[in-house]
C-alpha cells in the first residue's frame, strides 16, 4: 500500500505517531536495554534503526512507536537509562523510516 | 606507574571507595578476587551461606549507613542466587553494588560450566549493569558503578567481571577518583514559592513521607516542616522513622494496615503534600478514591515518579531534603486549628487497637516487650508477613535508617541476613529481626553467618506455624477456604538455632517470659527468642485489595467504637 513518506503502519493497522531519537552509548547490550524497557510493558516498538555516530562511541537509535497515554511515562523511564544520552521525541513521525521503506516491501 | 591484576585493581578500588567489609560466597569464576581480598588489609570479608544472604547483608549495611555497599557471588548459580537481593534493592532504591565472576571472555557464549547471562538477566533488576570487557575498563567501571548507585534515586548495580580480566595485568599511571553521587541540581525557586502558595492558602494539608525523605537524610527537614506548618502527617511502610510515631503531628502508617485514623484524616484533606512517596498501591488502595478532595505537591529525585500514578498540580523535581528547606521559610507559621482539631478527635475516635499488647507473649506485646529492652537506638528489621505488618503499626519508630524492611518486593527471607548487615555495619547498636516461621525458614543458614560472626542480633520469631498473611487472605477473601498456608510439620526452632550453635529461649515454657525476655537481650551475640502465637488472629484493620482506603476491614477489636 503506498504511504507518504513519514507514515507507516503499526501493528494494530494504526498511524504510528510518535518517533524516538536516542542518542546512546554504543556498546553491546544498549539495545537490550532499551527494547527490554520496552517489552516489560508491553510496549510494542513498531520499527527500529541503530548505527553508530562520529567516531562510533556512541550511536543514534530510531525508535517508532505508537502514541498512547503511556508514552510519556516510558520516555521518562528510557530517560533514565544510563547508557541513554537524550532522547528527542517527533510527534507525528519522522521521515527516517519513510526512507527506508522500500526495503521493507514484500 | 602502577602494575598489577584486574583483581588487584578491583580490591584496591573497593578499598578507595572505603569499603570495609563484603559478603559473599567464593567459586571458581571470581576466585582470582578472593586471592586478592585476602591480602587486602582493610576489608573483612563474611562468608554467608548463600549468595541471596549475602545480597541482604549488603542490603542491611546499606540501608543503615546510606552508603553503596558491596557483595560477591561466583558466575552461574551463585549469579542467579542474587537476583532477589538486586530485585529488592530495586524496588527499594537501596544502593547495593553486586560483583560477580564471569567465565573467561573466549568462553562465553559457550555453554561453559557455570555459564549463565547475568549481565542480561539482571538488567530489569537493577539501576544499572555492566559486563568488564577489558582489565582497563576496572578503572572506569568501578567508580562508575558506585557513582550510579548513590546518584539521584539510589539503587543496585551488578558488575559481572569474566576470569580472564580478573588474572589480565594493566598498568596505568594514576588511581581515579572515587565515585561519589551526583549533586542534585537546584529546585527553581518559582516551583518553590507556588507550592507554599499551595500549602499556605489549604485547609486541611497533611504531609505523606516516603522512602525517599530516608534516603535524602531529609527526616531533620520533614519534621521542621510539619512542625511549622502544623501538618498532620502520615508515613508509608518506608517512610517509618521519618518523624518519630508519638510526635503529637503523627498519623503513624497509611494504607492497607493503617491506624483508621490515618486513612480517614486523608480522605477528607485538600492538599497532600507527598515527599519522596512513589503512590504505592499498599499505601493508596484504589487510587481513584484516594485522597478524592485533595490538590497535590508531590516532590521527588525521580522525575519519571512524578505524574506515574497521580498527577501533581505542583512537582518538585529534586533532592527532598532541598525541597522541605526550600519550603521552611515560605509556609506560614500559621497551623489550621479547626483542622487540628478534627485530626486530634479522629485520633481519639479511631485509633490503632492492640488487643492483648499488654501480654508479653501476643503478638503486639513481644513487639512492645523487646522495644524495650533494646531501647531507642535500636535497629529493626523484619521479615515479610502478619509479623512485619504488626511492627510497622505498632513499634515505636524513633529515628531514621534504623527500619529495615523489604517493603516493594516484599521478600520473605529479608529479614535474618539484612539484621546481620545492619549489626556488621553498626555493631555499636541493637538489632532486633521480627520473623515468622515461614519467612525464617527462608535464610535460616544465615543462623550460622551471625554465630560466626557474633552479630548482636535477637530474632523474636513469632511462629504460628503458618504463612499467616496468606491464611489470612484466604479467610478474607476466599471464602475461608485455607489452603496450601499452614505447615504439617512443626519445626523445633529453638533446637535448630542451638544446632548452629545459637542461644536460643523458648518463651511457651517460660514462668516469667518477661525475664526470660530480657536476659536474652542483655546477653550481647545473636538469640533465636522463640514465641507461638495464634495462627486465627489477623492483622487489622486491613483494606481489601482493590478497595479504597476508607474501606478498611477492622476486627472484633474494633466493634465497639465503629459506627
Ligand atoms: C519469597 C516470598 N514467597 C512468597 C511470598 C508470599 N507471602 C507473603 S506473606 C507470606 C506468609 C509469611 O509467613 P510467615 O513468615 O510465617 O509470617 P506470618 O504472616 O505468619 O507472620 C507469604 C507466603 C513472599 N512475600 N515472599
Amino acid at each position: 500500500m503506498p504511504m507518504p513518506a513519514h507514515e507507516t503502519m503499526s501493528s494494530d493497522g494504526g498511524k504510528c505517531c510518535a518517533v524516538l531519537e536516542l542518542a546512546v552509548r554504543n556498546h553491546p547490550g544498549v539495545m537490550t536495554h532499551i527494547c527490554g524497557l520496552f517489552a516489560r510493558r508491553a510496549y510494542n516498538v513498531e520499527g527500529i534503526a541503530c548505527m553508530p555516530t562520529g567516531d562510533g562511541s556512541s550511536s543514534r537509535a530510531w525508535l517508532m512507536v505508537n502514541e498512547d497515554e503511556r508514552l510519556d511515562q516510558v520516555v521518562k523511564q528510557v530517560e533514565k537509562l544510563h547508557d541513554v544520552i537524550e532522547v528527542r521525541r517527533h510527534e507525528g513521525g519522522h521521515p527516517v523510516f519513510g526512507g527506508l521503506e522500500p526495503y521493507f516491501r514484500s | 606507574m602502577f602494575r598489577m591484576t584486574g583483581a588487584e585493581v578491583l580490591i584496591r578500588l573497593l578499598e578507595r571507595q572505603g569499603i570495609q567489609t563484603i559478603p559473599g560466597i567464593p567459586g571458581g569464576a571470581n576466585l582470582p578476587l578472593y586471592d586478592a581480598l585476602s591480602r587486602s588489609p582493610v576489608i573483612r570479608h563474611v562468608l554467608a551461606r548463600h549468595e541471596q544472604g549475602a545480597g541482604f547483608m549488603a542490603q542491611g549495611m546499606a540501608r543503615v549507613t546510606g552508603k553503596p555497599q558491596v557483595f560477591f557471588a561466583t558466575s552461574g548459580p551463585g549469579a542467579t542466587n542474587t537476583l532477589t537481593a538486586l530485585a529488592d534493592a530495586k524496588l527499594d532504591s537501596v544502593p547495593v553494588i553486586c560483583i560477580t565472576g564471569q567465565v573467561p571472555r573466549s568462553m562465553i557464549g559457550t555453554d561453559a560450566f557455570q555459564e549463565v547471562d547475568i549481565y542480561g538477566m539482571s538488567i530489569p533488576a537493577t539501576k544499572h549493569n555492566f559486563l568488564v570487557r577489558s582489565v582497563e575498563e576496572l578503572l572506569t567501571v568501578i567508580p562508575e558503578a558506585f557513582r550510579i548507585a548513590a546518584s539521584g534515586r539510589p539503587g543496585p548495580v551488578l558488575v559481572d567481571v569474566p576470569k580472564d580480566v580478573q588474572c589480565a595485568e594493566v598498568a596505568f599511571a594514576s588511581w581515579p577518583e572515587p565515585g561519589l553521587p551526583a549533586t542534585p541540581r537546584d529546585m527553581p525557586a518559582g516551583d518553590l514559592i507556588r507550592a507554599a502558595e499551595m500549602i499556605n492558602s489549604s485547609k486541611r494539608p497533611m504531609l505523606y513521607l516516603g522512602g525517599g525523605v530516608i534516603q535524602a537524610g531529609a527526616a531533620g527537614a520533614a519534621r521542621a516542616f510539619a512542625e511549622k506548618g502544623g501538618i498532620p502527617t502520615v508515613m508509608t511502610l518506608m517512610g517509618l522513622g521519618a518523624i518519630p510515631s508519638d510526635h503529637p503531628l503523627s498519623l503513624g502508617m497509611l494504607g492497607m494496615h493503617a491506624a483508621p485514623c490515618a486513612n480517614l484524616a486523608l480522605e477528607e484533606c485538600d492538599l497532600l503534600i507527598a515527599a519522596g512517596v512513589r503512590f504505592d498501591d499498599r499505601a493508596t488502595g484504589k487510587v481513584e478514591q484516594f485522597c478524592p478532595g485533595a490538590k497535590v505537591v508531590h516532590m521527588d529525585i525521580d522525575p519519571a515518579e512524578l505524574g506515574k500514578i497521580r498527577p501533581a498540580q505542583q512537582a518538585l523535581v529534586g533532592d527532598v531534603g532541598q525541597a522541605l528547606q526550600g519550603l521552611l521559610p515560605l509556609v506560614e507559621d500559621r497551623p489550621n486549628q479547626e483542622w487540628l482539631d478534627r485530626v486530634q478527635a479522629l485520633k481519639q475516635e479511631q485509633p490503632m487497637r492492640l488487643g492483648d499488647a499488654k501480654e508479653v507473649r501476643s503478638a503486639y506485646g513481644l513487639i512492645f516487650e523487646a522495644a524495650r529492652l533494646a531501647g531507642p537506638e535500636a535497629v529493626v528489621a523484619t521479615d515479610v508477613g502478619q509479623h512485619q505488618m504488626r511492627t510497622a503499626q505498632a513499634y515505636p519508630f524513633r529515628t531514621p535508617r534504623r527500619w529495615l524492611t523489604s517493603g516493594g518486593l516484599g521478600t520473605m527471607g529479608f529479614g535474618l541476613p539484612a539484621a546481620i548487615g545492619a549489626s556488621m555495619a553498626r555493631p555499636d547498636l541493637p538489632v532486633i529481626c521480627f520473623s515468622g516461621d515461614g519467612s525464617l525458614l527462608m535464610n535460616i543458614q544465615e543462623m550460622a553467618t551471625a554465630v560466626e560472626q557474633h552479630a548482636n542480633v535477637k530474632i523474636v520469631l513469632m511462629n504460628n506455624n503458618a504463612l499467616g498473611l496468606v491464611r489470612q487472605q484466604q479467610e478474607l477473601f476466599y471464602e475461608g477456604n485455607l489452603f496450601a498456608s499452614s505447615y504439617g510439620c512443626c519445626v523445633d526452632f529453638v533446637r535448630i538455632a542451638e544446632g548452629f550453635g545459637m542461644r536460643a529461649v523458648n518463651l511457651d515454657t517460660s514462668a516469667d517470659p518477661a525475664a526470660e525476655m530480657a536476659r536474652a537481650f542483655d546477653h550481647p551475640g545473636p538469640c533465636l527468642i522463640h514465641a507461638t502465637v495464634d495462627a486465627a488472629q489477623n492483622v487489622y484493620p486491613i483494606v481489601p485489595p482493590g478497595a479504597a482506603n476508607k474501606e478498611m476491614l477492622k476486627g472484633e477489636e474494633y466493634a465497639d467504637a465503629c459506627a
